[in-house]
């Protein structure tokens, strides 16, 4: 039974040290500073962002299509890798539902920055119609949100219970929280079905509505005209995009996790080889429907297809677009295919670099396409004829992305970035079976 | 004792319906006598007037029929301002063999509707397709098209579709989203990204129209307001008062027609008014963009025999030209 303190000590949260309330107190004055401009936007008006009536939407919106796709980690690794039996995700799980629900979060707060008149909101609700995809956004991003919370709840409720006996005598007063927070858990048997059953139904559950999600995030682009929009490969290029942005992100915060909190027993070799395998496996996906998209219609080459196409392939957006096709999608594939490449610290460069190009390649997908309307450009500004963020959208952008990652930090610094009982159980298991088996 | 419960229901239905039926045929035969009781009363005098039908035919009608109807003016205003003026179905004909971009009917919306930003709501577009093709003019406002792209992707019926036609926009309920400017594939949307300076502009006019103005869909740019979509609303203020949009009166080469198709006639602006199918077949009329299916109301003619040259107007443009600012 001494192993199994030491798998709680081990997995129990620990105390901020000096660096991560450094890192804290730097995300928090970011934050504060975001607020600060995003106030001054309120009362100047969208005037701050270099958003005019060509360039309408900005990094605001390729920003919240960046949180919506990464918020998909949660749905691949807790829903699919769990229905396919794929038990080295026990030790991932928990930082993928936790990276989930803060990219949900401030997915649905980004998607607010962007609207002008965020006073009438209710207006959303008051005088919704069905036939806008902004509606059904409406209704996807809570119902996700929930169903994150669930699913980064319900497995934790043994866990609180075994934090509520740890931190008796160590520190009362988180002991008291952990114990409301298990909903008076025991482990009986009626307990234990009532949860397993509860999180299958919910593991099943966000399966279609996160691949809802991803597919309504592109609707709101291929429901439109534009060129470079109007295109029923949408959907699965958003949900493939989708899967690189969420395991990019997966690898990089587990590897800095696992870093801080040393959890290099726990979280090994064996399974960033794994992860890498199944980011690769997403690039690779990736990479097809990009072909569809971008090469595919070269070949008709309509007029306004291929003004579109020049000026991402040779145009002004070229050093952006092949940055984030090569640097972004091509090296990491090259990388890591090889095993070397699936360690640890070279997967931690490349989820960083994936997750980087995914955030890039959503403002190639946002901007260049309104640039391009069918009647040209005419009697605005020469300003208005090209469109890089202002300062404001910047400092606004940058603290929602640094509130996201406030979020993870605040919730792994309180949660058990590991699942306990989960570790504990199964290594009863490999236990037992070694017993049966020796004599 | 089952047999005889079941034979008294039956009995009793058969009674009731017996009677339901004797009562509405007495009924029917009641009002129909009292109709002709009434009518009879009324048919005392024999006169009868010669009429004219709207299409031509001289008919003949006992004069008790007919009633003086007056002419209530209020009558054509009331009808709810998001489904439209009754029985009507706006459109526009802009004859781009006319247009030498002289910017009078850009001058004269920015005026009326108090636009005050850097993006006019009716754009003279310099266009040329291809190097070997000309050169061409082409005026561009709201297309108020019947399958409106904007009308579709609107999450909260801030911008709508009315039966006559007219796709107008409520800025009182716009959240700002800007989807609507991003479906439209005309590019006629134009957002206000600031608080709208108009007021300084014409603080005079503004106030004395004010007075009898309460912001409507109707009047846009009445006022404008800060983080909503503004755009072209064909003018239904001018029509109230039977005159014509702001655009068409100012052009002083007639580019623009403006009418009802149910009526099949347009009104240019010097006051003259063609049959509207009649034009469009002789000229050719087409429409921007068909193939998108977004069925606009407005009509363009090709730049064919046209009244000056194309370079006439080049002294005119500009790449850029702010709307004229207020003092």
């Amino acid at each position: 039974m001494n192993i199994h303190k030491k798998i709680i000590s081990d997995l129990a949260p620990k105390k901020f040290g000096g660096l991560d309330t450094i890192w804290t107190g730097f995300l928090i004055v970011v934050i504060i500073v975001g607020i600060i401009a995003y106030i001054d936007q309120l009362i100047k008006g969208q005037e701050v962002t270099n958003m005019r009536d060509y360039a309408l939407w900005g990094i605001y919106i390729s920003n919240f299509v960046f949180f919506v796709a990464t918020s998909f980690v949660g749905t691949v690794t807790v829903a699919i890798l769990r229905l396919t039996n794929n038990s080295w995700r026990t030790p991932l799980v928990r930082i993928a539902e936790i990276i989930s629900v803060a990219a949900i979060v401030m997915a649905g707060i980004t998607i607010m920055i962007d609207m002008a008149r965020p006073d009438r909101l209710l207006n959303l609700f008051l005088h919704a119609r069905l036939q806008s995809p902004i509606t059904w956004d409406v209704v996807i991003i809570p119902t996700y949100i929930v169903i994150s919370l669930l699913l980064l709840y319900f497995p934790l409720l043994p866990d609180f219970a075994i934090l509520k006996k740890y931190f008796k005598s160590k520190n009362p007063r988180h002991s008291r929280w952990y114990g409301r927070l298990s909903l008076n858990w025991t482990g009986s048997k009626v307990q234990k079905a009532l949860q397993e059953k509860s999180i299958r139904i919910i593991a099943i559950m966000i399966i279609p509505i996160g691949l809802l999600l991803q597919t309504i995030d592109a609707w709101l682009f291929s429901t439109t005209y534009r060129i470079g929009w109007d295109s029923t490969n949408f959907a699965p290029y958003f949900i493939s995009g989708a899967l690189v942005a969420g395991i990019g992100a997966l690898v990089a915060v587990i590897y800095v996790v696992r870093r801080y909190k040393k959890l290099e027993n726990y979280i090994t070799d064996f399974h960033f080889d794994k992860l890498g395998k199944l980011l690769v496996l997403a690039c690779l996906i990736y990479l097809y429907f990009n072909i569809n998209e971008y090469v595919i219609p070269l070949f008709t080459s309509k007029k306004g297809e291929l003004i579109h196409l020049e000026t991402l392939f040779t145009g002004s957006y070229a050093p952006l677009f092949w940055s984030v096709t090569i640097i972004g999608l091509i090296v990491p594939i090259i990388i890591l295919l090889f095993k070397k490449g699936r360690k640890p610290l070279p997967m931690f460069y490349v989820g960083l670099i994936v997750v980087i190009g995914s955030w890039w390649k959503r403002f190639v997908i946002v901007t260049p396409t309104l640039l391009h309307p069918f009647l040209p450009i005419q009697g605005v500004p020469e300003s208005w004829h090209h469109y890089f963020p202002s300062l404001h959208e910047w400092l606004i952008t940058i603290a929602t992305l640094a509130m996201a990652l406030l979020i993870i930090t605040v919730l792994v610094r309180y949660l058990p970035v590991i699942p306990i009982q989960r570790t504990i159980d199964e290594l009863d298991l490999i236990n037992d079976k070694d017993k049966n088996t020796e004599p | 004792m089952e047999k005889s419960n079941k034979n008294s229901r039956r009995k009793f239905l058969d009674k009731g319906l017996k009677i339901g039926l004797a009562t509405a045929i007495g009924g029917i035969g009641l009002s129909k006598l009292t109709s002709k009781l009434n009518a009879k009363t009324n048919s005392n005098s024999i006169d009868t007037m010669e009429l004219m039908t709207t299409d031509g035919k001289l008919i003949q009608v006992d004069s008790s029929e007919v009633m003086e109807v007056e002419h209530n003016k209020e009558h054509d205003k009331k009808y709810n301002v998001r489904e439209g003026m009754p029985n009507k179905k706006f459109v526009m004909v802009v004859d781009l063999a006319k247009c030498t971009n002289k910017l009078k009917c850009q001058e004269s919306c920015n005026k009326n509707h108090y636009i005050t930003g850097d993006n006019a709501w009716l754009k003279v577009y310099n266009m040329q397709e291809s190097e070997k093709e000309a050169p061409y003019w082409m005026p561009t406002l709201c297309q108020h098209c019947d399958k409106p792209a904007c009308v579709t992707v609107c999450p909260v019926d801030a911008t709508f579709k009315r039966k006559d036609g007219l796709v107008l926009i409520d800025s009182e309920r716009c959240i700002g989203c800007r989807f609507c400017m991003a479906a439209c594939p005309y590019s006629v949307r134009v957002f206000n990204w600031s608080e709208p300076a108009q007021g300084e502009m014409s603080e005079i006019t503004m106030h004395t129209d004010m007075a009898e103005h309460t912001p409507s869909p109707e009047y846009a740019g009445m006022p404008s307001i800060k983080g909503t979509v503004d755009k072209c609303d064909f003018c239904p203020h001018q029509i109230h008062k039977n005159e014509l949009p702001h655009c068409v009166s100012a052009c002083p080469n007639d580019v623009f027609s403006f009418g009802d198709m149910y009526e099949d006639a347009v009104t240019n602006g010097s006051g003259q008014t063609v049959v509207l199918s009649k034009l469009l077949e002789e000229r050719a009329g087409y429409k921007l963009l068909e193939s998108l299916g977004t069925e606009p109301s407005v009509f363009y003619l090709p730049p064919v025999d046209r009244l000056d040259d194309f370079e006439e107007g080049l002294g005119n443009y500009n790449e850029f030209q702010s709307v004229k600012k207020p003092e």
